[in-house]
């Protein structure tokens, strides 16, 4: 159903109608397998690179300028590429690593590449947050290092970690929409191949629904993560 | 006497110490002279920026001193390594302005977490976590989270988290400046109390001279990176020599002076 034909209304009431449905629901399967996979190697490999950053950092419990200044310049890199280049610039390393540019695992690698480096810094400004007082005081206890790291700074941080992970996902999940024009399958696939190419704007709206439902339920599950956290440490 | 008693406990020589910053450097430490008796509590009082903050650091290494040696008990702190300080760190407990508690774990963890990490087994931790709870007064805040305390409370759960490990020393950084007068009167009786009990020795800093003239045996008065007098409180307090020390004593009695004679 094209809005070119149909009002409005007409399109958003079949928007909901068993066959758009048919084809939508299959693609949120995909998205979500995209979604999960990748947000679990956003997590470990931005926190690894997170943690990195602050403990080499000049305040850090381990300065180390050399390697502070190199991963930054790398992070920055990565960040500074729009979300549409780093797919195409990584559709080459996903046809090494899992055999094909195309599909849902090629898409993951894209995905990781771009967000990755987000995720890393949005944890170290989690951890960078952190009042410098309680980590004297671990070290006038005589702790060590990597203690102070996994023992003090992260559970100390977690509300905000949850926070900037869910900030993470929300994005994973919007590029993984945007993949799906260059072959990742999903949602955005749909969106793009029936909504933009075919005009049927019912499915594309019926996308849109899907997509806002999802980041929804990621936004108030994290953040109603964070705010237990909180409220068990009665800081709220 | 054997000469391990005519030595002082704690001793201090010639620190210095330069910050630098971008396009100018300060000198806070310049030339750093103290003995510490053991069993004794020793104030030091300066105005802010003195330097004060930045000795009492210097003596755990949180502040890493240009030259000069910190000696406590028969270890040269100055000259340990990285483990072995960590190790030695475990004998000097530290209670800070702002508390500084773990806010993820609860009191008895927070009390719990030095003894952690000197090996202790989990039943001689809860001992010792109870024993420490008993003598700060907050056995019934065990399995409370910092944030549900008051600041007194709060300075409590730091001393024992402090004492926890059984250290030699104790080091206050400005330890009452944010708590109000009468729960700063609780926490240094808490502080003569074990200094009594357990014959601790505490180095305290602090901007308020009334908190040496009530907790301390001796006392050094601290200005622009160097300590101008040093001796025992009483002495000072009757007849202060340096300037520093005789505008702290006229601002003390000022305050201390009756309102109702002078007008």
């Amino acid at each position: 159903m094209s809005l070119y034909k149909y009002s409005f209304w007409e399109v958003i009431q079949h928007s909901f109608s068993k066959d758009v449905w048919d084809q939508v629901l299959p693609a949120i399967g995909e998205t979500m397998y995209m979604v999960a996979i990748s947000s679990v190697f956003v997590l470990f490999f931005g926190l690894v690179l997170g943690l990195i950053l602050v403990m080499t950092g000049k305040e850090g419990v381990l300065p180390c300028k050399p390697v502070h200044t190199v991963l930054g310049a790398f992070i920055n890199c990565f960040r500074s590429l729009p979300q549409v280049i780093i797919i195409i610039v990584m559709l080459p390393v996903a046809r090494a690593i899992v055999g094909k540019s195309y599909g849902a695992n090629a898409c993951i690698i894209s995905l990781v590449a771009s967000c990755v480096p987000l995720f890393a810094r949005l944890v170290e400004s989690s951890l960078l947050e952190m009042q410098k007082g309680k980590i004297e005081a671990a070290k006038a206890m005589g702790t060590s290092n990597f203690r102070i790291l996994f023992q003090i700074m992260l559970p100390e941080t977690l509300p905000s970690l949850v926070r900037a992970f869910t900030n993470a996902v929300v994005i994973v999940i919007s590029m993984t929409a945007l993949a799906g024009g260059f072959g990742a399958g999903g949602i955005g696939y749909i969106a793009v191949t029936y909504g933009f190419t075919r005009f049927q704007h019912d499915v594309l709206f019926a996308t849109i629904i899907v997509l806002i439902v999802i980041v929804q339920l990621v936004q108030v599950t994290g953040d109603s993560i964070s705010k237990m956290i909180l409220k068990k440490r009665h800081l709220i | 006497m054997s000469e391990m008693d005519n030595k002082s406990f704690i001793e201090v020589k010639d620190l210095h110490k330069t910050f630098h910053d971008k396009n100018k450097s300060v000198e806070v430490l310049k030339g750093v002279d103290l003995e510490v008796n053991k069993g004794e509590i020793y104030g030091i009082v300066g105005f802010s920026g003195a330097g004060k903050s930045t000795l009492v650091r210097c003596i755990n290494r949180l502040e890493e001193p240009d030259s000069g040696t910190v000696r406590i008990g028969d270890s040269i702190i100055t000259a340990l390594g990285k483990n072995e300080l960590n190790k030695e760190r475990r004998k000097i407990g530290m209670i800070f302005q702002q508390f500084n508690l773990f806010d993820s774990m609860t009191v008895a963890e927070n009390i719990a977490y030095s003894l952690k990490l000197a090996g202790l087994k989990k039943n001689e931790i809860q001992v010792r976590v109870d024993e420490m709870l008993d003598l700060v007064g907050l056995t019934e805040k065990k399995d409370a989270y910092p944030g549900e305390l008051s600041g007194g409370q709060k300075q409590r759960v730091g001393i024992a988290r402090a004492l926890a490990n059984n250290p030699d020393v104790l080091l206050s950084d400005e330890a009452t400046s944010a708590l109000d007068p009468q729960t700063t009167l609780a926490v240094l009786d808490l502080l003569k109390e074990i200094n009594k009990k357990l014959g601790l020795t505490i180095i305290l800093i602090t901007h308020e001279l009334e908190v040496i003239k009530y907790t301390c045996h001796s006392m050094a008065v601290m200005e622009d990176g160097k300590l101008l007098e040093k001796g025992s409180v009483k002495e000072i307090f009757e007849d202060p020599k340096c300037e520093t020390a005789k505008n702290f004593i006229g601002v003390y009695n000022k305050f201390r002076s009756d309102y109702w004679e002078e007008n």
